[in-house]
């Protein structure tokens, strides 16, 4: 069985940042805020936390510096979109390019220079549980972070009067502010704290997944959690689902495409035969085959229209204007 | 009951308040004073300035100059959670429920820290059932008639223990019967000590509960009166500034035309599962005659608008226009037949709200006036000039005032837009015109005129029905009168014969005898 863990602790390494990132996105876009900087937050999120591992030493350290340049690079993003109400596409579009530049600037002088791993926490007794054991308690800090983050987010939005107020900005900006909501505060919140997540989520990339710093390291996976909010219809455990899912079909086929099927001919004959079925499938389809899972799966159990329409926030990307 | 603010025992009083929006002074300084445990009137006419000041009072605009003073000393109400702490509370019209949130939730989020929510839909639900608005905690606002989501409103408000309760036109959207039990509930705040803000455009409840009333136009108060000693007529021309048309009709006669719109057993399942569906719908419009449908909000009403408008489309035979089956085809199939509609919601369906007035009339009228609006014939090439022109005209004709040659829908005010949209489908002299709350929130004025327009257009030998919740109108305008009650649909006879206890008890859901007449209507859907 030592392979098969092997590859579902790869799964887990693939799935954990599209997670945090996510769950911060979800976090903005329930309060009615579209970013679409994701990509630009978590790559500035990737370099910062290399460039704060390398000088300190210290990963933990890299990790909080991803968080808060995130936030900061969102602080920008929320001025534009939500202080001088630009339009929140171009507005998130502009951020992602901008990150990408900011970030390979940023990291000319740390290309080729081996990075500072974040060690598992190996978690006495538990991890000695015979198969989940090393996968599920002696993972990164930030798997942890991660499956604490679903809890709590969905906690905060469905059982705190402050997730209630954050939902209730989002579903309509007006009756908020009738009300007396400070709908400004609640959106830079929830847009700040979608950036730290971000960042956090792109630090995990280059403490974690690689452990180096790339350019365009995060390769699209900001769109991805993106697109897992959406097909998600913004709930939290749905998205862990979705994460995960992604994560394994990723991983999976990379394995396919990898698999040598002389090595595999001991096999029963049915696993065999579906091996070969999937290796004779032109590798650019498997390459897409994540991406078209997911969304295949994610929509079919968000079929239920009336409550996707009472997750969907009503006012996702529009701008609010207080009357005079 | 009444009492002078004079007497130095005003819970509010507003001295030389003024709002300046850009050019446009909305309030004029404005004096008013509200005295302890009176019921406080607030006339005038859409744009005359009343919801300027009532969100001065409750914090969510500042007043340009001038002082509030709230039992004597002056307060400056900086935020509707500040108004809230001091005893304000607000009934609003439009604008502060959230569609996606439970009842419960909705309200939590009015109250200040330290509510659980079991608790508050606990009390909302006990409150609610008290003073005879009954809710569900756990319901969806969106699932909520607009009846229902005032009830939410008004129960939000009193769960705060308001010492002054500000109600923006709160029985816009009731039965008799549950206005006369606001009444009730009105009263019996009023004698806890409560005092209340009463916005209204209908003037016979403002007599018949009111202590007081401040009456503005353009801005500036022009009178304060006791209601009491005034008539309809006299309040009104001091909202208006002149006298109001009283509608003009020929007397009733039985209408024999040809049956132009028709429902014929059409039935619809709910389309949530808190909504209403449609159960076996029988009924006819003939050829020069108004059929009003009375009934409490939520019992089916915009279900059967949607039916018969075509936005939900149901088998071929169940609807007919001029004889034709029409019930699968769509809203723009059955204007090309001469039909038009006027929905219930003006802004975002009746008509869009960030679009000019041109494109609006554009969009609703492309296809059944492809020639007259599109350049050579039907090819798509928008001829702005003919429909600028028809702009113009509707305009003209319905008294729209606008601030601008051709503003966004949004821009104009509610009785407005509500002339425009009345306006843009009179225009077609449609056959058959179909309309869900014509005069909703609609101003005295404007309410006539459009009042007026159905009649005549009747007179003229078009079908009308007439959805409407308030009886007042019914009776003004309706030669027959149909109620609908949990979806289903009865006959209460000729407007002139039937009494409004006969309505009442069938928007309750009572059951009358078949009568002869009715026997012989349907002797006439068999043909």
């Amino acid at each position: 069985m030592g392979m098969l863990e092997a590859i579902l602790l790869t799964v887990f390494t693939a799935a954990t940042p599209l997670l945090i990132a996510a769950m911060g996105e979800l976090v903005a876009e329930r309060s009615g805020v579209l970013n679409l900087g994701v990509e630009g937050m978590m790559i500035m999120g990737a370099i910062a936390g290399f460039a704060f591992a390398q000088m300190s030493g210290n990963p933990y350290i890299g990790a909080l510096g991803g968080m808060a340049v995130g936030a900061l690079f969102s602080l920008l993003f929320a001025f534009l979109a939500l202080t001088l109400v630009t339009n929140q596409v171009a507005t998130g579009l502009a951020l992602t390019i901008l990150g990408l530049g900011l970030s390979g600037l940023w990291g000319e002088a740390f290309v080729g220079i081996p990075g500072v791993k974040l060690q598992p926490v190996v978690i006495p007794l538990l991890s000695d549980i015979p198969l989940i054991g090393r996968l599920f308690f002696a993972q990164d800090a930030l798997f942890y972070v991660s499956i604490a983050l679903v809890f709590a987010v969905s906690w905060f939005l469905f059982k705190t009067k402050a997730g209630l107020t954050l939902r209730s900005v989002g579903d309509n900006h007006h009756s908020a502010h009738a009300l007396g909501i400070n709908v400004m505060r609640v959106r830079y919140l929830a847009v700040m704290f979608g950036g730290a997540c971000a960042g956090l989520a792109g630090s995990h990339l280059s403490l974690v997944y690689t452990t180096q710093w790339i350019e365009n390291m995060s390769a699209g996976r900001g769109w991805i959690a993106l697109a897992l909010v959406v097909f998600a219809s913004w709930r939290p455990w749905r998205i862990l689902f979705g994460a995960y899912l992604f994560g394994a079909i990723t991983i999976m086929q990379l394995h396919i495409q990898a698999l040598n099927l002389g090595d595999v001919e001991f096999l029963p004959g049915p696993i065999y035969g579906i091996l070969s079925l999937l290796k004779s499938i032109p590798a650019q389809f498997l390459s897409s085959l994540p991406y078209l899972a997911t969304i295949v799966v994610l929509v079919l159990i968000s079929r239920n229209r009336r409550l996707t329409l009472i997750n969907t926030p009503a006012m996702l990307g529009q701008g609010f204007v207080p009357d005079r | 009951m009444a009492r002078s603010a004079a007497n130095g025992d005003a819970l509010l009083e507003v001295r030389g308040l003024t709002k300046v929006f850009g050019t446009l002074k909305a309030n004029d300084s404005l004096d008013l004073s509200i005295g302890k445990g009176e019921i406080h009137a607030l006339l005038g006419e859409n744009g005359a300035g009343k919801s300027t000041l009532v969100k001065m009072l409750y914090g969510s605009l500042q007043p340009t100059a001038g002082e509030i003073l709230w039992k004597g000393k002056a307060v400056s109400v900086t935020s509707p959670s500040f108004a809230r702490s001091l005893g304000i509370g607000m009934v609003f019209q439009h604008f502060s429920l959230f569609e996606s949130l439970t009842v419960a939730d909705n309200i939590v989020l009015s109250l200040g820290p330290g509510h659980s929510i079991e608790q508050v839909a606990r009390d909302a639900e006990r409150l609610s059932q008290e003073y005879g608005l009954p809710l569900h905690a756990s319901t969806h606002i969106g699932d909520l008639s607009v009846g229902e989501r005032q009830r939410v409103e008004i129960v939000r408000c009193l769960l705060q223990d308001p010492e002054l309760i500000i109600l923006d036109e709160p029985t816009s959207v009731l039965t008799p019967q549950e206005a006369d039990n606001l009444f009730v509930t009105l009263n019996r705040l009023r004698d806890e000590g409560r005092s209340i803000l009463y916005i209204s455009h209908r003037l016979e409840e403002v007599k018949a509960m009111c202590d007081r009333a401040t009456i503005l136009r353009h801005g500036k108060v022009v009178g304060e009166c006791d209601p009491r000693k005034e008539t309809a007529a006299s309040l009104a021309s001091m909202m208006v500034g002149s006298e109001v048309a009283e509608v003009q009709r020929e007397t009733r006669e039985d209408k024999t035309g040809e049956i132009l719109l028709e429902v014929r057993d059409a039935s619809l399942p709910p389309a949530t599962p808190f909504s209403i569906g449609l159960k076996t719908i029988n009924m006819a419009v003939r050829a020069g005659e108004v059929v009003g449908i009375a009934g409490v909000a939520g019992n089916g009403q915009g279900e059967l608008f949607d039916l018969v408008s075509g936005e939900v489309a149901s088998t071929k035979n169940a609807v007919f226009l001029r004889g034709q089956e029409v019930g699968n085809l769509g809203i723009n199939d059955r204007r090309k037949m001469g039909a038009a509609f006027v929905p219930e919601e003006r802004l975002g369906h009746g008509a869009v709200p960030g679009m000019t007035l041109t494109d609006n009339l554009l969009l609703a009228r492309h296809a059944s006036d492809a020639v007259a609006l599109q350049r050579f014939g039907r090819i798509g090439w928008v001829w702005e000039e003919m429909v600028d022109k028809a702009t113009k005209r509707i305009c003209e004709e319905m008294d729209v005032r606008k601030s601008a040659e051709n503003p966004a829908a949004s821009a104009l005010s509610g009785g407005n837009l509500q002339k425009f949209i009345m306006g843009r489908e009179l225009d077609r002299q449609p056959s058959v015109l179909v309309v869900n709350q014509p005069t909703w929130g609609v101003d005295a004025g404007a309410a006539s005129r459009i009042r007026q327009a159905l009649i005549d257009l009747a007179a003229s030998g078009s079908a009308v029905l007439m959805i409407s919740q308030d009886l007042d109108e019914i009776f003004e305008v309706a030669d027959r009168i149909l109620v609908m009650h949990d979806g289903t649909i009865a006959e209460a006879g000729k407007a002139g014969d039937v009494t409004r206890e006969k309505i009442g008890l069938l928007m309750g859901g009572a059951h009358t005898e078949r009568d002869p007449e009715e026997t012989s209507m349907e002797a006439d859907h068999a043909h």
